[in-house]
């Protein structure tokens, strides 16, 4: 616990300028085909298969695992590149981003050895969606109250209960999942829950959709009746996924990711403004670009850090904290800036339209993969004040 | 890198600003018989001529090096021309003037304040809020003329300085050149935007260093300090400013030590360097007074108080928003640029490094 904050100055390596430009290619070659429309966010299916088998095929899933299972061994920055250049473009990562971001890195510290080589090459490939099942009508942030059951049967478990608020459900072929199996003792209210690789094919488990208020689908709840999983699905420590929990966080608190969600705003914002903006919208603009700026600076730091073996809780949580209250303002200090254009400014309409869905998606961005309120807790804490 | 921890130069800053410039007995001196003391060691310790090369008599630190002193510098809230010394050192070395011993400051602050080199070689024009020009021996100047910018080294006491003060007390005085003839002048390989450019990267440093001040002391007192039966730093609204004031620190620290680094990895005012300074002088800017306004909140009413250290930081931390040009004024020229290259060169600007 300390005060003393750091941010390594990382740049981004040269191979990496040469990668930048093989994913602009590939990302441009989809939208000539016609795949997705990268001023049109919201529009089409954010999960398309076909489209993240090609990503795998390009060796950009799974990049920084191992090469015995399907990865790639590179770099956690080469890692940010593709990242931040597939979100700026708007391109449907749905389908294998959860899985190269955090299932996958959980199951190789934690599935069994043959379940790794069976699953983690075909995450590589682009074929597998996985749904993250942690939250459940009784328990969102407070992640301990979960009560959904595993009980031992011969030869696995078996679950009941639901889970709720899971993105990807519908699509996905397995779900990380967080299940009682024991109660939590008095000295320890985290204690009793067990990590499971779910099966999402196997009997006794429903999806029901749930629509969001941006009309999209990707919310839905999860009912599982007497589900049976194998006991080589249990992931790590029996009782003890508190503290499988905590530590791996940091890569997916703090990619670009948490703060480009509404970019294509701003993108747009200053096709509108034009080559000689008024002062009131020149300030405006600079000082976005200033705040995005170190938004990245910050984000490229923890990729290196995390390269180097570092652990950097604190400052990663810090990350995603500013990075998301900064993305969620963005259509705010964008309509302000843009007020004043003229009407018939040639993209116009598609600003707006933009800016209606960026108003609709922002509520959710500082609620996703853990709460404000939350994070600044972890952060306090790293601070040394609980 | 402005990393304190692997570098001997500013580990002597350290233990040189811990002796003689501590916050708590500085705040508490009744005359300023300490500056001398510290201006002293700072020299003996060839810490005030860092961007001077040996060969012009200074101690040839490397840009790196002198960044993080000046991070030092800023978490002791140092009330001292320790940074303004250092910059005008390494101006003039960027013209070959060899640099006089002493305090000095440099001119123009502020980039619409306009310096003239005169045919007959002596200067003319005005520079407001120039940092600590009374108590200095001498100016280092960016004066234009016909033959474009030239670097010039006056005496201070050959210029009227009119005495003014920022908002921590600090000389921040109005410097008049009347016909003045320099010691010595010579070509400048940037105009004044070079200048600003390395000004805005130096305050930006002290900044996050004093947030960094801040952050630590308010962490501090928020787990002594018991209201209701508890260290205020159990309440989760406490908590939760602190976190804040944690992430506008950081802030600070990745966008000046971006800044600093890129300066220290490029031979010219470049347009990545522009992006970088700009950003850091924005952002510190604004880290600053989200961060001290929570830091006061943290402390209550004895941070409000003269004998607490924490407006040393603070409104230093406000004043040198102004210093090398406001973020306002930064941000609408970060704009035009932007706005210049436009859309289609927006992102891969920002992606390029």
């Amino acid at each position: 616990m300390s005060t003393e904050l750091n941010f390594d100055q990382i740049r981004l390596p040269p191979e990496c300028d040469k990668l930048r430009a093989q994913v602009r290619a590939f990302l441009a070659e989809e939208v000539d085909a016609g795949t997705f429309l990268p001023d049109r966010p919201g529009h089409g299916d954010s999960h398309n298969r076909a489209f993240s088998e090609r990503v795998g095929a390009k060796g950009w899933i799974g990049m920084t695992w191992p090469k015995k299972y399907g990865g790639h061994e590179r770099t956690f920055l080469e890692r940010f590149v593709v990242t931040e250049e597939f979100r700026v473009a708007n391109a449907p990562v749905r389908l294998h981003f959860v899985a190269d971001r955090q299932s996958g890195p959980i199951l190789l510290k934690y599935a069994p050895e043959h379940i790794k080589q069976d699953i983690l090459p075909r995450i590589c490939r682009g074929e597998l969606c996985f749904v993250i099942g942690m939250s459940e009508p009784g328990s969102g942030s407070d992640l301990f109250a979960a009560k959904t059951k595993a009980t031992k049967v011969a030869g696995g478990w078996k679950i009941n209960g639901s889970k709720i608020w899971t993105s990807n459900a519908h699509v996905a072929d397995y779900m990380l999942g967080l299940f009682r199996t024991s109660p939590p003792t008095k000295e320890n209210r985290r204690h009793g829950l067990t990590q499971f690789l779910v099966d999402m094919k196997a009997p006794g488990i429903t999806v029901n959709p749930i629509i969001q208020m941006t009309g999209q689908h990707d919310f839905n709840e999860v009912v599982f009746d007497d589900a049976f999983m194998t006991d080589d699905h249990v992931l790590g420590e029996i009782d003890g996924a508190w503290k499988q929990a905590t530590s791996e966080l940091a890569y997916e608190r703090s990619g670009p990711e948490r703060f480009l969600e509404t970019y294509y705003v701003l993108g747009e914002l200053v096709r509108a403004l034009g080559s000689a903006p008024d002062q009131r919208s020149a300030e405006g603009l600079g000082r976005l670009v200033a705040q995005l700026h170190t938004l990245r600076r910050m984000s490229v730091s923890v990729a290196g850090m995390l390269q180097t073996g570092k652990e950097p809780v604190v400052e990663s949580s810090i990350v995603k904290d500013l990075g998301t209250v900064w993305e969620q303002k963005l259509p705010e200090r964008v309509r302000e800036l843009s007020a004043f254009l003229e009407p018939e400014s040639g993209n116009r309409v598609t600003l707006d339209e933009q800016l209606a869905f960026a108003f609709k998606v922002a509520p959710k961005l500082t609620i996703q993969g853990g709460t404000t309120e939350i994070l600044r807790g972890i952060i306090a804490r790293g601070l040394g004040l609980r | 890198m402005v990393t304190e921890s692997d570098n001997i130069v500013a580990e002597t800053a350290a233990r040189i600003f811990a002796d003689l410039a501590d916050p708590q007995t500085v705040n508490k001196a009744r005359d300023d018989s300490w500056k001398d003391k510290l201006w002293r060691a700072l020299e003996e310790a060839g810490l005030t001529l860092a961007w001077v090369p040996e060969k012009q008599g200074g101690a040839g630190a490397s840009l790196a090096d002198g960044f993080a002193i000046l991070s030092v510098a800023g978490r002791f809230a140092l009330p001292v021309p320790l940074a303004e010394t250092l910059i005008a050192g390494w101006l003039l070395a960027r013209a070959a003037i060899k640099a006089p011993s002493g305090a000095m400051t440099v001119a123009p602050a502020r980039p619409r304040d306009r310096i003239v080199l005169n045919a007959d070689g002596t200067l003319s024009g005005s520079a407001v809020g120039i940092p600590f020009a009374r108590d200095t021996q001498h100016i280092a100047a960016l004066a234009t003329g016909d033959k474009g910018a030239s670097i010039a080294l006056v005496k201070t006491a050959d210029c009227r300085v009119g005495q003014s003060e920022n908002l921590a007390g600090d000389a921040s005085d109005v410097v008049t050149f009347e016909r003045v003839k320099p010691i010595r002048s010579a070509p400048a390989p940037f105009d004044v935007s070079g200048l600003m450019l390395m000004g805005a990267a130096v305050r930006s440093v002290q900044s996050a260093g004093a947030l960094q001040t801040i952050l630590s002391l308010s962490v501090a007192y928020a787990n002594e300090r018991v209201a209701f039966e508890r260290p205020i730093g159990k309440f989760q609204a406490v908590q939760q400013n602190l976190a804040r004031l944690a992430g506008e620190t950081a802030a600070a620290l990745a966008a000046a030590g971006s800044a600093a680094n890129t300066i220290v990895h490029s031979d010219a005012f470049d347009d990545t360097v522009f992006l970088e300074a700009a950003s850091a002088k924005i952002r510190t800017g604004e880290a600053s007074a989200e961060g001290s306004a929570i830091a006061h909140q943290v402390f209550g009413a004895i941070g409000f108080t003269n004998e607490h250290v924490l407006h040393r930081f603070t409104l230093r931390l406000l004043s040198w928003r102004d210093d090398f040009d406001s973020e306002s004024h930064w941000a609408a020229a970060l704009g035009e640029l932007v706005a210049k290259r436009g859309a289609n060169q927006f992102w891969p600007t920002l992606a390029a490094r």
